[in-house]
């Protein structure tokens, strides 16, 4: 309990129930239009009016930096679930498998897993970006199968781990089917370890996410991301701060919070 | 000069865990003669190591020393400054600690880590202090002590490590030694030597002896006086003779009664037994054998027999007692029993049935026969799973009755395994060592199996509920008519419950026959080595 009163764990609480607010119901913080500029207003400084500034356009930073949560946060956290659920799978099959049928099955497919890994993944996101298309969803595909190398080792680690309890050989002794030995001793057992990774590994995918859109390969211009607003305001960064500062500041202060409390949770454990 | 080495008066431990404190040793008192041997005697969680924690002050990082004075040959140790301690400790208080094998540095030499002590206490230079230490590694009874000395500690067994333990407790001359639970991790017939050791050094060198023990036998045959702890405070103190050969308070009576060494009688079920065809064996093996490859680094991987041609038979309704000690095979052979293992040559028959081959589905549907109790009940039971989960997971296994009925049978089995129905709830993690015990053993019995395999199931228990936990299983034999093979490193324990007995010594046996023949008059050497080797057999 102490841990949660932590000031800097109060503050990540407080930034993570922000996001979650924005992207599901941006109009309560922001109610104005993303999409609608007004000339007259174009590249105004933050005020009270507008807290992060004007673009270009006459739009309200601020009310674009909202409404693009919903995206870039949708993207991160089906990133995180692609990842966490194939290299879990693949984790949970190779560390089953090994030492009875499927030992040469599990090495093979721990060497793509090592493949996988050695890649960049901000590479391996551009690749399935480039194959399958523009747009967040293909973003998301491809961070998430460059994080499901590290699920699959982790988890492989956490059935092997298991699998040597006694527990799990009682429950065998028992006459429980392998499978359910599998799926009601070792899955549970195991899927800490791998679902406190997959808290930290959200902070890395919102980052990822919006580094590709940054570069280009995510929304179709007028719709806001947080990425995306980064990269239009790097034309005005000499006269306009604001259109890149403050934006990635959200992305920066988002990333801290959830890493935070990702190792909150890792460590209450 | 006082009479005493140490007296120690009201001392009062207390540990915090979270906001809540812990009064661990609720102020006791304690005195050692010089030169004398005092057992301190309890159970898991009396406070007895918390008190010799305290008195070398090395208490885990939560715990203080809330009151209390221990006058060590005229100066208070619990007063003393730490730089003082340290001059204490190894030099005129020694320590031998309780596992052998996590007390010395892996990456020193044996030698290396007594000079160590001789050169900080003594002062002696580094060509006596080696020599010394070899002195000292002849002196507690290794042979060779010149190689001894340059060996690492993973090259010599528990028994010799506890050895040079013990040598480096007494090698700066002390006036006193604490020894915790100093044999508990060993074999009896090891034990014995050690013991023998640490007394005849204690003998020479007019060494005064704080012994902290679970083991009534131990402190019966080793003993001068005896003082009994219980929930932190002293329940009864005195010489040996008195406190344990004619105990007067009632829960040393208790203990006493409970203790396998001292009390050699076969318990009986308070219900009378179902009748059954004694001669029928339930399980016969012939000729088991197993062979492992050993793997070290830097040598050919080469054959190790851990069990060679074991026959033995378990008459249905009967308990069959597996002895030995450590690397005897009999857990190897139990797991074989169970098929738990495949053997590489012999067979399993059950109610005479081969069942030595049998795989996957058929193996599966054996366990509606067979069932296992594991040793250590902290690991046996998934920590995720409530009590009525774990119990009535057999029952779910074999698709037996709907999800109410499996719960209501798990129910029905807590009680016979006498906990109450309020565990159900709750997870492993919640329950005391006995209390999994009889979880474990509540599982086993759920598919009204014909056998029960039980690897050692009460020696990781305290003797109270080690003699619960075997009561419970001669009752629970008695209405069900269970067959056991038991294995167990402890002849009292054989005592308490088998009928019939086999004695295994490096994968063979030596000896097998009826409990009352076999304990009565071994005819093999080595049955009567270990008869002799368990603690209290002395006192009798």
């Amino acid at each position: 309990m102490t841990k949660l009163l932590r000031p800097t764990t109060l503050v990540s609480i407080l930034v993570v129930l922000l996001c979650v607010v924005m992207a599901f119901a941006p109009q309560l913080i922001a109610p104005g239009d993303p999409l609608a500029g007004t000339p007259r207003d174009r590249l105004l400084p933050p005020s009270a009016e507008h807290l992060f500034g004007t673009d270009s356009l006459g739009r309200d930073v601020f009310t674009r930096v909202v409404h693009g949560a919903w995206l870039s946060l949708a993207a991160a956290t089906l990133a995180v679930g692609i990842g966490g659920l194939v290299g879990g799978a693949i984790g949970l099959l190779c560390g089953a498998a090994r030492g009875r049928v499927g030992t040469a099955i599990d090495f093979v497919v721990m060497r793509f897993v090592d493949v996988l890994i050695a890649v960049p993944g901000i590479l391996l996101a551009l690749i399935v970006v480039a194959t399958l298309g523009f747009g967040p969803w293909s973003i998301a595909l491809g961070v998430g199968l460059g994080a499901a190398g590290s699920f699959a080792r982790i988890m492989r680690a956490q059935v092997l781990r298991v699998r040597g309890e006694e527990y799990v050989e009682a429950a065998a002794v028992l006459g429980v089917r392998p499978l359910g030995v599998l799926g009601r001793h070792i899955l549970p057992n195991a899927a800490r370890p791998v679902l406190a990774m997959a808290a930290l590994e959200l902070g890395t995918a919102v980052l990822s996410v919006s580094a590709i859109s940054f570069l280009g390969f995510g929304v179709a211009p007028p719709a806001p991301e947080w990425g995306s607003l980064v990269s239009a305001g790097r034309d005005y960064i000499a006269t306009s701060w604001w259109l890149t500062v403050l934006p990635g500041a959200v992305i920066v202060g988002v990333v801290l919070a959830v890493t935070r409390l990702a190792r909150v949770i890792g460590e209450s454990r | 000069m006082s009479d005493n080495i140490l007296e120690v008066s009201d001392l009062q431990v207390r540990y915090r865990v979270g906001r809540r404190r812990i009064e661990a040793v609720r102020g006791i008192d304690l005195t050692v003669p010089r030169g004398g041997i005092v057992a301190l005697v309890g159970e898991s969680g009396s406070g007895k190591s918390s008190v010799s924690q305290a008195l070398i002050r090395r208490l885990a990082g939560n715990g203080e020393i809330a009151a209390g004075r221990a006058v060590f040959d005229g100066q208070d140790l619990l007063q003393l400054p730490m730089k003082r301690m340290r001059a204490i400790r190894g030099g005129s208080i020694g320590f031998v600690p309780q596992d052998p094998n996590s007390s010395l540095n892996p990456t020193l030499r044996i030698g290396e880590q007594l000079v160590e002590g001789l050169r900080l206490h003594l002062k002696l230079g580094r060509e006596e202090a080696a020599q010394r230490a070899v002195r000292i590694l002849g002196d507690v009874g290794l042979s060779h002590p010149e190689a001894r000395a340059r060996q690492y500690p993973h090259e010599l067994s528990g028994g010799m490590k506890q050895r040079v333990l013990i040598g480096m407790a007494w090698s700066c001359e002390p006036q006193l030694v604490i020894a915790d639970e100093p044999t508990s991790a060993l074999d009896v017939t090891v034990q014995r030597l050690v013991l023998d050791q640490m007394q005849q050094l204690a003998a020479d060198r007019g060494t005064a002896v704080l012994m902290v023990t679970h083991d009534l036998g131990v402190a019966a045959d080793r003993a001068e006086q005896v003082v009994v702890m219980r929930h932190g405070q002293v329940v009864d103190a005195g010489p040996t003779a008195a406190v344990l050969h004619a105990p007067t308070h009632e829960y040393t009576r208790d203990l006493v009664a409970a203790a396998p060494g001292l009390n050699s009688v076969r318990l009986t079920a308070s219900a009378a037994p179902v009748a059954t065809e004694a001669s029928h064996p339930i399980l016969e093996i012939r000729e088991l054998r197993k062979t492992f490859t050993l793997r070290r680094p830097g040598a050919a991987p080469e054959p190790f027999t851990a069990v060679d041609g074991v026959s033995l038979a378990v008459p249905a309704g009967r308990t069959v007692a597996l002895v030995g000690e450590s690397g005897s095979g009999k857990t190897t052979t139990a797991r074989m029993a169970a098929r738990i293992e495949t053997p590489d040559s012999g067979s399993v028959l059950l109610d005479g049935q081969d069942v030595t081959t049998l795989r996957g589905e058929a193996l599966r549907q054996l366990r509606r026969d067979v069932q296992v109790v594991y040793q250590n009940p902290f690991g046996s039971l998934d920590p995720r799973m409530s009590v009525a989960q774990i119990i009535a997971e057999p029952l779910r296994a074999f698709g037996l009755g709907g999800r109410r009925e499996q719960l209501t049978e798990a129910r029905r089995l807590l009680d016979a395994v006498q906990l109450a129905e309020g565990l159900a709830d709750r997870r492993p993690a919640e329950l005391s060592g006995g209390q999994r015990q009889r979880v474990a053993i509540a599982r086993a019995l759920a598919l009204s199996p014909k056998l029960l395999v039980l690897d050692e199931p009460v020696s990781a228990l305290d003797v109270s509920v080690q003699q619960q936990v075997l009561q419970l299983l001669v009752d629970l034999q008695a209405e069900r008519g269970v067959g056991y093979l038991f294995i167990t490193h402890d002849f009292g324990v054989v005592r308490q419950i088998a009928d019939e007995v086999v004695v295994m010594r490096q994968g063979r046996v030596v000896e097998q026959g009826p409990a009352e023949r076999l304990l009565s008059a071994p005819e093999h050497e080595y049955t009567r080595a270990l008869l002799e080797a368990v603690p209290g057999t002395a006192a009798r």
